[in-house]
């Protein structure tokens, strides 16, 4: 059993640390897994992104085919629209429904949340919001990891509370419970709508 | 761990002493793991940053020298910069073992180039290694320290973007401590005189069937024959991986993770096979040289005959293809997306000098901005556009001078502080003997901003260096690139570009990055 996730964003946004928690918790419960991250230059306000691969078999490329990805979970609705492409049939989209507008030529909005809303399988919120009215601004990117959470089949989410928890050991006990609070409301959101 | 981090862990389970590198993308990892390793921390290996890959080189020479394990770290382009002391230290040999790691960055992610560090490896003589993943990153270090003291050769080793950045769980081997202090090497082969250089490269040569032998038998080279008469492949490195996602059934692969290419295993796929496919990221390095070994009447296809991409790396979707496999997409490419370049961070220093050069940019566009390898090279983008080069580390200051002792007028120059310690400097002695008409601007972070903000090497120092260098004192500033300063920065500037010779202004305050990560320190503490 595998699960292919591309994870998407603007540098800044903080999706490098939503694929660090997924592949803790991957490493702790003894899957195969491959995550291909970007560094450097991209990370400076431009579109980043990364792949990531977990399986119960061994895996061998870093990077996943187009058409392959079974989860997409994107911090900015024009992020998740830039790799809709690479979905299988049955893909979901998990993303922020608020535009991050740090280009002249950024597309008209309207259309782009419609030609969003038109695919398949999207689950879109202002996870922005949900956090400045939770008082954890700062981990917006928890509360996207928390909605995507119950499309994880080979991982609980104590699983990954528990990875959340090691991976902000070292930034002191007030960020990891902004983080793990940003989770269960999104965890929670997802389950109960 | 990334594979950057395994090549780490990989070196210190070997028993390094030092590590010697320039931060460069995508290699910065590796050496940063080591300096926040134990060992790192606790000074029983060296792990400070280097000026430049060529004092890098050298010191791990040294280190070598000396009787002790060293690894030396850079991006590719980092190649260019220490290829002298690299490809003459195939001929002094090494008594510790050095690995020298080349980061490659197939589609230039973060480069200007994508250089194939392979090349290095053929033109030094010596063996290399190409991981194909996170665990052999691991397990080839020791091979590569045992087989450099083996032997008595530097060993390089040449990783890719994709496995330096990508994570994957490695199990560890043993620990070998590391090499005691032994001081008793043979000093004329380290003195390469024409009569000692000589003997040095006979001995390089006499070596070469041995190295060659060495890849022949390497545990990393192997041969999964399939049915007789189909296509083989040459897969090197981690093009590997992609074949092996790819390939359809009855293919017979030939895996190469260790050169010099080993020939016997070529000739033996290419007589299983009718055609070789070579699957290799970056350039056409083993492709070019099958067809020697074959003969020219053998089908060889890959980057040179377009059934893969000429440029850009490797991908799940171009070695498909390359078996003739479409991509299996169900919806299209969506119209509205728009491209999203890296810019500067909010508040970012080199923003305000920009919104300076941008004015006088204006004003006179006959003049020139000569730019370098940096954060600062995005004042090239909208909405600054007032920076016209950007060549390679350390030419801003020389590219000016060129261009002003050719007549143009008027010449200012961008170059970061990191990158005028790692090789500008030099250049600023050329234009100060002459005191040549430009007007060079040191956009000061006190950090090596763009691979994450590691130490500057002349931190603190910029105003003692240009002055011993020969700027004069009234030709030398200091400012602090705040909104609040603009107007003095203009002032200054448009007063040094009509000065018929030297001028250096020092814009000194702290990358936004790096400043951010102290608060956060600071509040985690609370």
């Amino acid at each position: 059993m595998k699960l292919d996730i591309k994870l998407s964003g603007v540098g800044g946004q903080g999706i490098l640390s939503i694929a660090t928690v997924i592949g803790q918790a991957a490493l702790t419960e003894g899957l195969y897994l491959k995550q291909a991250e970007v560094h450097g230059m991209s990370q400076r306000g431009g579109d980043v992104q990364s792949d990531l691969r977990l399986s119960t078999e061994p895996i061998y490329s870093d990077l996943i085919a187009r058409g392959g990805v079974d989860l997409l979970i994107s911090m900015e609705p024009m992020e998740a629209l830039r790799y809709s492409n690479w979905l299988t049939p049955d893909g979901v989209i998990i993303t922020s429904s608020k535009p991050l507008v740090n280009i002249p030529n950024y597309p008209d909005q309207a259309s782009l949340l419609a030609e969003l809303d038109a695919l398949p399988k999207v689950i879109r919120v202002d996870i922005e919001q949900m956090a400045l009215e939770a008082e954890v601004p700062k981990s917006a990117n928890m509360i996207l990891l928390g909605l995507a959470a119950p499309h994880f089949p080979l991982l609980s989410a104590d699983d990954l509370r528990d990875a959340i928890r090691s991976i902000f050991a070292r930034k002191g006990e007030a960020i990891i419970e902004a983080n793990l609070r940003a989770f269960n409301i999104g965890l929670h959101y997802s389950t109960n709508k | 761990m990334l594979g950057d981090e395994a090549i780490a862990l990989g070196a210190l389970y070997a028993g390094i002493s030092g590590v010697y590198a320039y931060p460069g993308t995508p290699s910065t990892e590796i050496t940063e793991y080591i300096q926040l390793s134990p060992q790192g921390r606790s000074g029983a290996v060296h792990s400070r940053w280097c000026t430049n890959e060529k004092t890098a080189m050298e010191t791990a020479l040294g280190m070598s020298f000396a009787g002790k394990r060293a690894l030396v770290c850079m991006k590719h382009v980092g190649m260019n910069v220490c290829a002298d002391p690299f490809i003459n230290s195939a001929s002094t040999g090494v008594r510790g073992g050095v690995v020298v790691l080349a980061a490659d960055d197939p589609s230039m992610h973060s480069s200007q180039n994508e250089q194939d560090s392979r090349f290095y490896g053929k033109f030094a003589l010596i063996p290399f290694f190409e991981p194909s993943n996170q665990q052999e990153a691991f397990d080839m270090m020791a091979s590569a320290y045992d087989l450099s003291e083996e032997l008595e050769l530097p060993v390089l080793m040449r990783t890719v973007t994709r496995l330096a950045h990508s994570r994957a769980a490695v199990t560890p081997g043993e620990m070998r401590s590391q090499n005691v202090l032994n001081p008793e090497t043979e000093t004329s082969n380290w003195n390469l005189l024409p009569i000692n250089a000589r003997r040095r490269y006979k001995v390089l040569i006499s070596k070469q069937p041995e190295i060659a032998a060495r890849a022949e038998a390497s545990p990393y080279n192997w041969l999964e024959p399939g049915p007789e008469g189909g296509l083989g492949v040459i897969a090197c490195g981690n093009a590997y991986n992609y074949v092996k996602e790819a390939a359809p059934q009855g293919i017979s692969l030939l895996k190469v993770s260790q050169y010099p290419l080993p020939a016997a295993l070529v000739r033996k796929l290419a007589e299983h096979c009718s055609s070789i496919l070579v699957v290799e990221d970056g350039q056409p390095f083993v492709e070019e040289q099958v067809p020697a070994l074959l003969g020219a009447g053998y089908k060889v296809e890959g980057r040179l005959t377009g059934r893969l991409p000429r440029v850009g790396e490797l991908s799940p979707d171009n070695v498909a293809a390359a078996f003739g496999i479409a991509a299996k997409t169900t919806f299209p490419p969506s119209e509205n997306i728009s491209p999203r370049p890296p810019q500067f961070c909010q508040g970012c220093g080199h923003r305000d000098v920009f919104t300076v050069l941008h004015k006088i940019y204006e004003e006179h566009p006959e003049g020139r901005v000569f730019g370098d390898v940096g954060c600062y090279t995005l004042g090239s983008l909208p909405p600054y556009k007032a920076l016209d080069s950007c060549l390679d580390m350390g030419s801003a200051i020389t590219l000016a001078k060129g261009a002003a002792d050719a007549g143009l007028r008027p010449v200012l120059t961008v170059i970061g502080d990191s990158t005028f310690t790692h090789s500008g400097m030099t250049g600023l002695l050329d234009a100060a003997n002459e005191n040549s008409p430009i007007t060079v601007i040191i956009s000061d972070n006190l950090a090596t901003g763009m691979t994450g903000g590691q130490e500057s090497a002349g931190t603190h120092k910029y105003e003692a260096i240009c002055l011993a260098l020969g700027v004069e004192r009234e030709h030398l500033h200091r400012v602090v690139p705040l909104p609040k300063n603009i107007d003095e920065i203009e002032a200054i500037i448009r007063r040094e570009m009509e000065y018929e010779g030297l001028s250096v202004i020092i814009a000194e305050r702290e990358c936004m990055q790096t400043l951010a990560r102290k608060m956060r320190a600071k509040n985690a503490k609370k």
